[in-house]
């Protein structure tokens, strides 16, 4: 069953009356973020009650119908549960060591860990095609593991290694890897989205300029919330819904930007809501129950790889650690905290696994031990790799090393009497 | 575009309306809208959307419709488009060309009449060339779009009404190297884009005065072709470099020092550079004028230059 099919679609109509119809849920409580609100809203809504928001699918121009997704309804097979545990467990395990590493001196710079939101890069990715692409954010190891880059390759990039997925030239926030389609960690904040834009512009365009049928090839784009304040954001939705891009845009709202409340940052905090302001659905899903967010990307992918356009899903997530693991996180409350910890979505599936058998604990406690070895082989393989030599700074900064002052052989161009001699091997 | 179907065409009204300078005119037509792209008042985002389609095997030609309007796509630009080669360890390359019509033009005010290049010319891994005719402007035109490397094209809106006869043959320019323009043995003029033709407006002077100065159109403007200069250098041992970027950072100042790096040696006088003012463009003609480098004030150099000796 789509998880849009409880939308109801009806003929084009003024947007007024439009807005008359929206207008009940539109203006319903907007700043109550399942149940939890950091500091006190500004705006007088705050005396509605606070409360579990639910489940929402809009489009521009449908009469918004709310719709439960309760895990229970949804049937996944084991083997869908094992890959979903399996990544959830690496993505959690290699950040845990990623901070161990931090902390032994190991790797340097700012590194944000993904702790707590493993449910929606699982959810997402993990129903990709390799062909299908994934842009990401600062915080992007994880997106990258569930892309399918090695363990090793991840790890040594932090390292600063030779062997990294980008050489060691990359680092934390800038993870690329062409064979897997992870066009790349973008550090700041906006910046990946119109490129990821662009990434599905190129999908289009192969089908319909280059006539290559088969190309249903669809692109994720991963933000958080604070993005959603941004210009690229809103300027990248108007793009992809006016060209029906094959791209889905993925809020992963963690609810803080650094030391930033979601709310004290935003107008109106359900970003969902900016989908159908844009003509395209808006979703909010929660976050931390890896088959929910699982169902919508279904729907979200599906629709985009069928040609129908783009959709905005957000899906409400935390954080278990700061910003970065130089954030000292002195600014959100403890029960808070607390609240999101007890809805840890690693332990949600693996309770659900249980219970539904699909697999034993016994089954379960493989994988892990499957897990650490991975993570800890990847250390070791880092550990192991050799660091960048001197001789590859200077390679990589032109595609085309003519276009660079520095000739193959190391001495300035205008020392090379074949320098002016052709440019792009036209 | 003919020849390649994963050229395509990204702007403000680059397809319908023909370009804001008709550079672009006919082309949607041809083409289709897909490929000559009409996109909404968002430069940051269709930058960037252009290079990601770059990264994902497209040929984009980004066109600002007012190269100015580029400062907006500054992050795109640099961060993404300059820097994304290197830092994905050589994985993705970023085939793109920026260009669009800049410079000083007549009286459209400062925000108009922006002088780019030397904002451009520090971003790692962003190639810049600057053509000055139409022969130029074609052959280096179809060198950028056939480059991996993103490259950012000079127009300048004062030289969109320039006719000359071009060849019917295919042709492509070497995108690295410089044109002679003027030979001579005296004094090496270096000079690009617009600035040519105040420099070949001197050069009349100049050569009636009796003087003989070589002049070069330096068109690569990262890297330099210091192969060109150089032996120029080592003919003349003079240099005068005449620019209309800004003076403060521009491409004259790091001409210099390049010159001075690798000729010191060869250099009989010291190296003289006529940049345009760190002025805001002003409005008022006779204020424009004076912002930007007139002949008289090259042909005073180079007579101040060839004096001493």
């Amino acid at each position: 069953m789509s998880a849009f099919s409880a939308v109801k679609i009806l003929p084009a109509q003024p947007i007024s009356s439009r807005h008359r119809r929206l207008s009940p849920t539109a203006l319903a409580p907007a700043n109550r973020l399942l149940g939890f609100s950091a500091s006190k809203p500004l705006c007088s809504s705050s005396s509605v009650v606070a409360r579990g928001r639910q489940h929402r699918a809009v489009s521009a121009n449908v009469v918004i119908e709310e719709k439960q997704l309760g895990s229970t309804s949804t049937v996944i097979g084991r083997e869908e549960a094992l890959d979903m545990y399996e990544d959830m467990a690496l993505g959690r395990s290699f950040e845990d060591m990623c901070a161990q590493m931090y902390y032994r001196g190991k790797m340097f710079g700012f590194v944000h860990l993904y702790n707590g939101q493993e449910a929606v890069s699982t959810g997402f990715i993990r129903l990709l095609t390799a062909r299908d692409s994934v842009v990401s954010t600062y915080r992007d190891h994880v997106h990258a593991l569930s892309k399918g880059v090695p363990a090793r390759a991840v790890m040594a990039e932090l390292f600063g290694k030779t062997t990294g997925c980008c050489r060691g030239q990359g680092g934390s926030m800038h993870m690329f890897s062409r064979e897997h389609n992870l066009i790349g960690g973008f550090a700041f904040i906006g910046e990946g989205i119109p490129v990821a834009t662009g990434a599905a512009f190129s999908s289009k365009y192969r089908r319909e300029v280059l006539k290559e049928e088969k190309c249903e090839d669809v692109t994720l784009s991963f933000f958080g919330d604070g993005t959603c304040n941004n210009g690229q954001f809103l300027e990248c939705l108007n793009m992809a819904a006016l060209w029906k891009l094959p791209i889905v845009f993925v809020v992963e709202n963690n609810l803080w930007a650094i030391g930033m409340s979601h709310l004290r940052a935003t107008s109106d905090p359900e970003i969902w809501k900016k989908g159908p302001a844009f003509g395209m659905p808006g979703v909010h899903v929660d976050g931390m129950d890896v088959l929910k967010v699982r169902e919508v990307a279904r729907e979200a992918v599906a629709r985009a790889r069928r040609g129908d356009g783009p959709t905005l899903v957000e899906c409400e997530t935390y954080r278990f650690r700061g910003h970065s693991l130089a954030d000292p996180d002195e600014l959100r409350r403890p029960d808070e905290k607390a609240h999101y910890v007890s809805r840890d979505p690693t332990v949600a599936l693996k309770k659900y696994i249980l219970e539904h058998n699909l697999a034993t604990e016994s089954e379960l406690k493989v994988i892990d031990k499957k897990i650490d070895d991975v993570v800890e082989d990847a250390v070791e393989f880092a550990d192991s790799s050799r660091l960048p030599p001197r001789s590859q700074l200077l390679e990589n900064v032109f595609a085309d090393p003519k276009g660079f002052g520095i000739g193959p052989d190391g001495k300035y161009r205008c020392e090379d009497p074949g320098f002016t001699q052709g440019t792009a091997q036209v | 575009m003919e020849r390649d179907p994963t050229v395509c065409v990204i702007g403000e009204d680059v397809g319908h309306y023909g370009g804001s300078y008709k550079v672009t005119k006919g082309l949607a037509t041809k083409f289709g809208d897909l490929r000559v792209l009409d996109t909404p008042i968002a430069e940051n985002s269709f930058t960037g959307m252009g290079i990601g389609a770059a990264m994902t095997g497209l040929r984009p030609v980004i066109e600002g419709m007012n190269m100015g309007f580029l400062l907006l796509a500054f992050n795109q630009i640099s961060n993404n488009c300059g820097m994304l080669h290197y830092t994905s360890g050589g994985q993705f390359t970023i085939p793109v060309v920026i260009r669009g019509p800049g410079g000083v033009g007549r009286q459209l005010g400062a925000e108009h009449s922006q002088r780019l290049e030397s904002y451009f010319q520090s971003i790692p891994g962003l190639q810049l060339v600057a053509c000055s005719t139409p022969y130029n402007a074609k052959g280096l035109m179809k060198a950028a779009i056939r480059s991996e490397n993103p490259v950012v094209l000079f127009e300048h809106v004062l030289l969109y009404n320039l006719k000359e006869k071009i060849p019917d043959e295919e042709y492509v320019l070497c995108l690295e190297e410089a044109e002679m323009v003027r030979p001579g043995d005296q004094i090496t003029i270096l000079t690009y884009s617009r600035m040519r033709y105040h420099v070949m407006q001197a050069a009349k002077t100049l050569v009636n005065k009796g003087y003989d100065p070589e002049v070069i159109d330096i068109r690569s403007l990262k890297p330099f072709d210091l192969y060109t200069i150089g032996n120029s250098i080592k003919k003349t041992h003079r240099v005068l470099i005449v620019e209309e970027c800004m003076r403060t950072g521009g491409i004259g100042a790091s001409l210099r020092s390049a010159i001075i790096d690798n000729f010191w040696d060869y250099l009989d006088a010291e190296i003289m550079c006529l940049s345009s003012q760190d002025v805001p463009t002003p409005y008022a003609g006779t204020l424009e004028e004076w912002t930007v480098v007139q002949p008289a004030q090259i042909v005073s150099a180079v007579e101040q230059l060839c004096k001493k000796t």
